[in-house]
């Protein structure tokens, strides 16, 4: 697919399959301040989707909508098809119609944070365990199982029993992912999973990353890797002030940048 | 000294220790169970709610818990809906009953506010993990926010129930023979009052001295994650092969 400007976010690529993410026309406001005008995006299963802008762009913004830890203004979401169905209220603003709904499918959206975000008052076998015992409602011993696999596969089975403040942010980030995992989600998201991180703890969280990606996991990433998005991701998106301003195939975008103002993007972060 | 006379006070004085405690013990457990409720109240973002916990605690903190105690005991009872009511007088003709009344009352306006506060003071970042990873309002209370919340408020309440160890002292203007009233009874037959407050206050220290302990214990208990990790602690670190 050609890297286009703005437009392109609507000609997704043609798929009979659903998309497992589809969002339309999402817009959010804080205040005065519209955050995100009009955000589209499809992902389907196995993409690995990189979102890319400016802080203020709106990126984390539109990834915290799609499991609803923000309330969008309007637009719909849709996960694995179904739209997540909100009801208006009184202050003309929206909210989720059922509740439930949303618990359901925030369960099929794992999402990785920032900061981590890791109970601090667990241990990590304790986090990976709590949700999907009880969420999902799994039997805990078949959980610590899965869960000590996880942390074998990424690397940290040895910290199985600390407690998150007594590990490195790398080590804390890994945990992180594998607690998303441990969910078997459909869908991953990744709130800027490297931008907490000492540069040199970036790498290893990011092999992580690029595994799961190889083992053909749908990935929402927000991101500022710009290698990450380069020569991993399946798509690029470029956010710019709440709007897409680009979606393409990487290697096309970084190579013909389709914008100015990708253009001026990805030049300042090669300075 | 007359060591005698400390020993047969110490021990007169200890004889009421069962009463304070009794009084302590009915008091904070109520306040708690009182607090609960005013701290659900006040979060559950009601607004009538919120005025109601607002003005519950300006007056009970905002007052002295001897002008409630004596309000409670000597007030009420001049109202005659209060002196015919089979629920209401039974419980506030007896001194004990008042004194617990008004120290739960009066506790549960500070624990409310501690609770309100270290509710409050969960951190976000917590919160929202456990709601993306689809836990519902109830499991994410129980697992998350109540354990943290738990942990943030013991310090202040431990400090809470320390100051009611001490209100407990009050119960003896109203007739109760815990162990002040005791004290200052035998202080009044003896004229000695050095040697009988001293016990009195030395009684209370050592339960205080308890009580301290053991919120500390707890508070150890509850917070591995905040003691220095594992192996650190006992790292030595490796002397330079070269100098």
């Amino acid at each position: 697919m050609p890297a286009s400007p703005a437009a392109a976010a609507k000609a997704a690529p043609s798929s009979d399959e659903t998309p497992a993410i589809s969002v339309k026309d999402l817009r959010k406001c804080f205040g005065d301040h519209e955050v995100l005008k009009g955000i589209s995006l499809e992902a389907h299963k196995g993409d690995v989707i990189s979102i890319l802008g400016s802080s203020g762009s709106g990126k984390s913004t539109m990834l915290r909508c799609i499991n609803l830890l923000e309330t969008p203004d309007s637009g719909e979401v849709r996960v694995d098809g179904e739209l997540i169905r909100m009801k208006p209220t009184r202050d003309g603003h929206q909210m989720p119609a059922d509740i439930r709904q949303v618990e359901r499918i925030r369960a099929n959206l794992a999402m990785v944070f920032q900061s981590f975000n890791l109970w601090s008052h667990m241990t990590v076998l304790e986090n990976l365990v709590a949700a999907p015992t009880h969420v999902l409602k799994r039997p805990r011993a078949e959980c610590l199982e899965q869960a000590e696999a996880l942390l074998k596969r990424v690397g940290i089975w040895e910290r199985r029993n600390y407690y998150p403040p007594h590990m490195s942010g790398g080590q804390q980030q890994r945990a992180a992912i594998a607690r998303a995992l441990a969910m078997n989600p459909k869908v991953m998201l990744f709130d800027e999973p490297t931008s907490a991180l000492d540069p040199e703890l970036v790498g290893e969280v990011l092999r992580v990353m690029r595994s799961l990606a190889e083992e053909g996991r749908t990935m929402l990433v927000v991101t500022h890797e710009m290698g990450f998005a380069r020569d991993v991701s399946s798509k690029v998106m470029f956010l710019h002030k709440g709007e897409v301003d680009s979606v393409g195939e990487p290697k096309e975008m970084f190579a013909r940048p389709p914008t100015p103002q990708f253009k001026q993007f990805i030049a300042n972060f090669n300075k | 000294m007359d060591f005698d006379f400390y020993l047969s006070t110490m021990w007169s004085v200890l004889k009421a220790l069962p009463l304070t405690l009794e009084i302590w013990f009915s008091g904070v457990a109520i306040g708690l169970v009182i607090a609960t409720g005013l701290t659900w109240l006040r979060a559950s973002g009601y607004k009538l709610g919120e005025y109601f916990t607002r003005g519950y605690v300006f007056v009970f903190r905002g007052s002295p818990l001897l002008v409630q105690l004596y309000l409670i005991y000597f007030g009420l009872s001049q109202f005659d809906f209060v002196r015919h009511s089979p629920i209401l007088w039974p419980i506030l003709r007896d001194p004990m009953y008042c004194t617990i009344v008004a120290m739960a009352l009066n506790t549960a306006a500070y624990s409310s506010e501690i609770f309100r506060g270290s509710l409050r003071a969960v951190p976000v970042g917590q919160i929202e993990a456990a709601k993306a990873f689809g836990m519902s309002a109830f499991t994410r209370f129980r697992l998350v926010t109540l354990p943290i919340a738990l942990r943030l408020a013991l310090p202040a309440y431990s400090t809470e129930i320390i100051l009611m160890t001490k209100a407990t002292a009050l119960a003896s203007v109203v007739t109760i023979m815990e162990m002040m009233g005791t004290a200052q009874k035998i202080q009044h037959d003896t004229f000695r009052p050095i040697e009988v407050l001293t016990c009195a206050g030395v009684i209370y220290l050592l339960l205080n001295l308890s009580i301290a302990r053991l919120f500390a214990w707890v508070e150890y208990l509850l917070s591995p994650h905040l003691r220095p990790a594992p192996e650190q602690s006992q790292q030595v670190k490796p002397v330079p092969e070269v100098l």
